[in-house]
């Protein structure tokens, strides 16, 4: 595996397996009654979030905590950015302050690896701009293969606003590269124009793709990125592609719904839906942090190239 | 060089005299359960079990752990150790722990399985079964039930085969000489 992780294109299939049964072992540990192994005790990991998140960062924390490393949250509000201080120099800070690890999430794609120009710690992408967010898309790979068995072959939908969503495209990659078959579906307007050289089919039409479906994987509608209107109203976009209970009928009844969270109920998939039990929404955040202890042994609990 | 210190039938004589010894020891297992060290370990746990079972009539709790999140030296190789399951459906608080491995040899794998077990529960006593023991200490650990002493440099590679994942029992020592 590399020494960081940046994109779904860092991992092979095979790091994506071994990645996967790890977690599976780090589940376990979140069962008993001391949810805490040793594993990387004396390491620091950074949380270092200049971006809103709850799940992901408190996910982070857990997974770090978990495997009895020091945490340190940092984020924006309240901290020396908000006097102005660079990237590059609060990076440095974080590196002299004995970093290990550094798990960021940026409102700039690209983010994460101008970070690994900076310092020697290992980088976590948690999450940048509309490029890519791959321990989501693991988590999501995690989950799939728990409740399905596998994943080659699997039959997924991504639905919503593909554009600007970097978990669609973490996802994405990471389904095709374990042998998925993939279709993204949307308006015209949030599908990026090269998505189909991603190895993915793409749909304008959700009940033509529903009953096909092993997987119906819900994107949130992200207002707070689209700085255009990509389509009229929100009330228009939940009739033509909201998850609703009627559209849930289409799907074979095994079939699973996933969203990354945080839902926007009513609008991309409907309160009840959100509910069902093959809805695994829950699941997901749980499995989070079996991936994130996985990913954080993985990295962490190798030697440095440079030191080896 | 290789030598094979033990054939099929003495790791199945070892065995059941470990499984005499255990009954004896303990005076019975009522509340003895067994905990194999993944992976081999377990197998040979399994076999203890088997044994008792055969010999006292009593089925003996058997649980599977892994103690690569308590090594002390992750971070020091090239990959991080590879991870097994842990798997104990049973509640180990109060209980006599017999931990089952296939050699024991530096005693760090046994402190892990030690701290790895303090944190599932609190044991009555925590007792130590091998197959093989072939010296070179590093921590003052022993083993209370010891299927066969063998002596090696610690150069040598000590293999111990088991049917389960081998498809033949029997240690053999690989040596450097």
């Amino acid at each position: 595996m590399n020494e960081h992780l940046l994109s779904m294109h860092d991992l092979t299939a095979d790091d994506v397996s071994r990645i996967l049964d790890t977690a599976e072992s780090f589940r376990e540990v979140g069962t008993r009654v001391i949810k805490k192994v040793p594993a990387l005790r004396g390491r620091t990991v950074v949380n270092f979030f200049l971006e809103n998140s709850t799940r992901t960062r408190i996910s982070f924390e857990l997974a770090a905590k978990r495997l009895s490393a020091d945490v340190i949250n940092f984020s924006s509000g309240g901290s020396s950015v908000a006097k102005g201080e660079s990237l590059k120099d609060t990076a440095l800070t974080l590196q002299a302050m004995g970093a290990d690890a550094i798990v960021i999430r940026h409102s700039s794609s690209g983010s994460p690896l101008q970070l690994t120009r900076w310092v020697g710690a290992h980088v976590l992408n948690a999450g940048d701009g509309t490029h890519e967010h791959p321990t989501q898309a693991l988590l999501d790979l995690y989950t799939m293969r728990e409740r399905l068995g596998r994943l080659e072959g699997l039959r997924v939908a991504i639905v919503g606003d593909v554009l600007h969503s970097r978990v669609a495209r973490s996802l994405s990659f990471g389904l095709v590269k374990t042998g998925a078959d993939v279709t993204l579906v949307g308006p015209p307007t949030l599908i990026p124009p090269d998505a189909p050289a991603w190895g993915v089919h793409v749909s304008y039409d959700i009940d033509g793709v529903l009953p096909k479906l092993d997987v119906c994987y819900v994107l949130r509608v992200q207002r707070e990125r689209q700085r255009l209107e990509f389509f009229p109203s929100v009330r228009e976009y939940s009739r033509f592609f909201g998850l609703t209970a009627e559209r849930v009928r289409l799907m074979p009844d095994e079939a699973l719904i996933m969203h990354p969270g945080p839902m926007n109920r009513g609008v991309e998939i409907d309160s009840d839906v959100a509910d069902l039990p093959t809805s695994v929404i829950e699941e997901q955040v749980t499995n989070g942090i079996a991936i994130r202890m996985a990913l954080l042994y993985l990295l962490l609990g190798a030697t440095k190239e440079d030191t080896s | 060089m290789s030598a094979k210190v033990m054939e099929p039938d003495d790791v199945r004589r070892a065995l059941t005299r470990i499984a005499h010894e255990v009954l004896e020891r303990d005076r019975g297992v009522s509340d003895v359960v067994l905990v194999g060290i993944a992976d081999r370990g377990d197998d040979l746990a399994r076999r203890l079990a088997h044994e008792i079972r055969r010999i006292e009539g009593a089925e003996i709790p058997v649980g599977v752990l892994d103690i690569t999140f308590y090594r002390d030296d992750i971070g020091m190789r090239a990959e991080a150790p590879e991870v097994h399951e842990t798997r104990i459906p049973f509640d180990v608080s109060g209980k006599t722990v017999v931990l089952v491995d296939d050699v024991l040899y530096t005693g760090r794998t046994i402190r892990s399985a030690m701290d790895a077990l303090m944190d599932l529960g609190r044991p009555r006593k925590i007792q130590l079964a091998v197959l093989v023991d072939r010296g070179h200490r590093e921590l003052p650990i022993r083993a209370d039930f010891v299927g066969k002493n063998v002596p090696t440099s610690r150069a040598d590679d000590v293999r111990v085969m088991i049917d389960e994942v081998d498809g033949q029992d029997g240690v053999v020592v690989e040596g450097a000489r």
